[in-house]
């Protein structure tokens, strides 16, 4: 973790930009929960809360011919990929104007024109399907790369190990992360494994893995870089574990007694925002006043998402019985 | 393109390697993933000569793992491939389900993203294969809204249903019988042809008893409508080819045509394709109907190992012929 040091390699533009979308993810998570709280969301809600700099972090790292297999609790990575937030707000109230035109909610939004891998419920799925995205780049010698994530709950499925074990043997261009937030739905880690470190699991593959701290967006964003980087130089896959901890329930609906409170105050202390402002400030790359404008700016992107998705239409009925299968003239072969 | 082989003679097996062959330098973006696929060239020797001749990343040994390998091959077609994984048997396809029902099968509708994918699915008993080597798992599948499925009979079909699968923009299971493998030659046309998908076939015409089956159970259709021939009985033969979509529409000119029907399939009854067609023939042809609608198909046991027990669980010609006299009495 010597992210202290490569901060300082990292331009005062991207570090403010990023900043700028772990805003922009807290407040429209924030907002979707109080039209939750509200009644008018339809569904779970899935936050990332206080765990925004994993998505924000690796989604600033790769380009923008990679694709990223983003988790549920990833919204930064679908809002640095051009999903707006009226789109996600859309896709809460099942409108037409969501991502998947109302036939799917929440989180499980993907769009492979903007590099976004749909999220499946069923955790540690997209990490096969990530692997064969690589598959696809290596067998066309593109020097492109894919980024997924999923949780620790994730990393005890077996499409997790049949992923990192095919990526490892043919040295694929993925880059997997794990957000590590304690707790799968109210499961503690202790109970989903007997290794206090996830990244232990790579080696049992023979892929290099590394403990982030994933508070941190400078230091999620250099190690995925330097994943991302020995990626596309045919250097195979990595496993990054990012520490955290999910401050919410698992969704919002879950109160999360079964958490311990001090743990909840520990982690508070440490929350991303809070050490992204300390680290622009203490680099000279913001003050109060710019760091206000960002939040000002935010907020008005919000509220101007929450009007275009009251004021999208809702699907017709009838349209669930679009889309099942792909049309003639959809792919060229 | 490949140049055209002279018009020879090919097994079932030979069509469905000749599909490949010819796709794969049709297309660059179709490749070939699965267990033991490259040097050995599968378990069934499908795959021979083929990673010479296309190299290592087109024909790709996998690790053992079914749901990875599936997964894999969603994600290549989303990026523009079209991937053929082999199942080394239609059984192991268990392993795979996750990935196949809740990824390949609703990726599109729910976010739009294609998936042109074909999975061979190697199925089917008479083999002495046992529980694990001899399933017909596609009632499985039929199930799940997004997959086509497809279940040829003849070397013709299989080339023909194999090339049409690969072009599909769609997830498309393969069942390839294990049994017609290499009992089955054909001469074929040297010409590039496709049999599309969504066709059934009457295999042969008759004016009293629609027989609606597929894959190897074609074949015994079509001996005990000799047999019955001769008694004055003139079965109809509807090979489906399709599972799924099924052209429900040759389905009901048959069977208004004959007003008799009889579902013929070697996976178990319960719950079989079977069931499904017999309910539509009962929705849409109810007015045409002489007699009861008639369901042939293996019991609902696991496929037995054992010659005298396999060969009681498999319908026979003379289930065919005692239902089909069943039927004519009415």
């Amino acid at each position: 973790m010597e992210a202290a040091d490569a901060v300082k390699d990292i331009k005062r533009a991207d570090l403010l930009q990023m900043y700028y979308y772990l805003r922009l993810t807290r407040a429209l998570e924030d907002r979707v929960t109080a039209l939750y709280r509200q009644g008018r969301i339809m569904g779970g809600v899935y936050t990332s809360n206080g765990m925004e700099a994993i998505a924000v972090g690796y989604s600033s790292a790769v380009g923008r011919n990679d694709i990223i297999a983003p988790y549920h609790r990833d919204m930064g990575a679908f809002l640095i990929r051009g999903i707006t937030p009226g789109e996600v707000i859309a896709q809460y109230l099942g409108k037409r104007t969501g991502p998947t035109k109302g036939k799917d909610g929440n989180v499980h939004m993907g769009d492979l024109k903007r590099g976004v891998i749909g999220f499946v419920s069923h955790l540690a799925d997209n990490l096969p399907v990530a692997t064969g995205v690589a598959l696809a780049f290596k067998i066309r010698r593109e020097s492109r790369v894919v980024v997924t994530n999923t949780g620790d709950g994730g990393t005890s499925r077996g499409d997790f190990h049949e992923a990192m074990n095919f990526a490892a043997v043919r040295k694929l261009p993925v880059v997997f992360f794990c957000n590590n937030n304690q707790y799968a739905y109210s499961t503690p880690l202790h109970l989903q494994m007997a290794i206090p470190d996830v990244v232990d699991r790579a080696k049992a593959y023979g892929m290099p893995g590394e403990i982030v701290d994933g508070n941190d967006v400078a230091a999620v964003y250099v190690a995925a870089q330097r994943a991302v980087r020995r990626a596309r130089a045919g250097g195979g896959p990595t496993f990054l574990e990012c520490k955290t901890m999910r401050m919410h329930g698992h969704s919002e609906h879950d109160s999360a007694k079964y958490v311990p409170r001090e743990l909840l105050e520990e982690w508070k202390k440490k929350d991303p925002i809070l050490k992204a402002e300390q680290m622009l400030t203490k680099l000279g790359y913001a003050d109060a006043g710019t760091l206000h404008e960002v939040e000002e700016r935010v907020k008005k992107e919000i509220e101007a998402g929450v009007e275009f998705a009251e004021q999208s239409p809702m699907p017709e009925g009838p349209e669930a019985l679009e889309g099942v299968f792909a049309s003639d003239e959809e792919v060229k072969p | 393109m490949t140049t055209a082989a002279p018009p020879h003679e090919v097994t079932y097996l030979e069509a469905i390697s000749e599909a490949l062959d010819e796709e794969m330098s049709r297309d660059d973006s179709v490749f070939l993933l699965g267990e033991d696929i490259g040097p050995y060239g599968g378990a069934f020797r499908i795959t021979e000569g083929f990673q010479k001749k296309y190299g290592e990343w087109r024909v790709l040994d996998t690790p053992l793992a079914e749901s990875g390998i599936v997964g894999a091959a969603i994600g290549a077609a989303m990026m523009g491939m079209r991937p053929v994984v082999e199942m080394q048997f239609a059984d192991f396809i268990s392993c795979a389900f996750d990935q196949i029902t809740e990824v390949a099968a609703k990726n599109h509708y729910r976010w739009g993203a294609a998936v042109p994918m074909v999975i061979r699915a190697p199925f089917g008993g008479g083999v002495h294969g046992g529980p694990f080597h001899s399933e017909c798992p596609e009632g499985w599948f039929f199930h799940s809204p997004g997959l086509k499925l497809v279940a040829p009979s003849t070397p013709y079909d299989a080339k023909g249903l194999l090339k049409a699968a690969i072009r599909d923009n769609n997830p498309v299971i393969y069942f390839e019988h294990k049994f017609l493998y290499r009992r089955l030659k054909a001469v074929l046309p040297t010409e590039d042809y496709i049999v599309p998908i969504g066709k059934a076939e009457v295999k042969r015409i008759g004016r009293d008893i629609s027989v609606i089956t597929y894959g190897a159970m074609v074949h015994l259709a079509l001996e005990a409508a000799d047999l019955l021939a001769k008694e004055g009985t003139e079965l109809e033969v509807v090979d489906l080819r399709t599972l799924i979509p099924l052209d429900k529409q040759t389905i009901f000119e048959s069977v208004r045509k004959t007003s008799k029907a009889i579902m013929l399939h070697e996976d178990n009854k319960t719950g079989g394709i079977g069931a499904e067609v017999a309910a539509l023939v009962a929705e849409e042809c109810f007015d045409c109907l002489d007699g009861p609608i008639l369901r042939i198909a293996a019991p609902d046991t696991p496929v037995p190992f054992s010659t005298t027990l396999e060969e009681f669980f498999l319908p026979k010609v003379v289930d065919v012929v005692a239902a089909a006299r069943k039927l004519a009495a009415y």
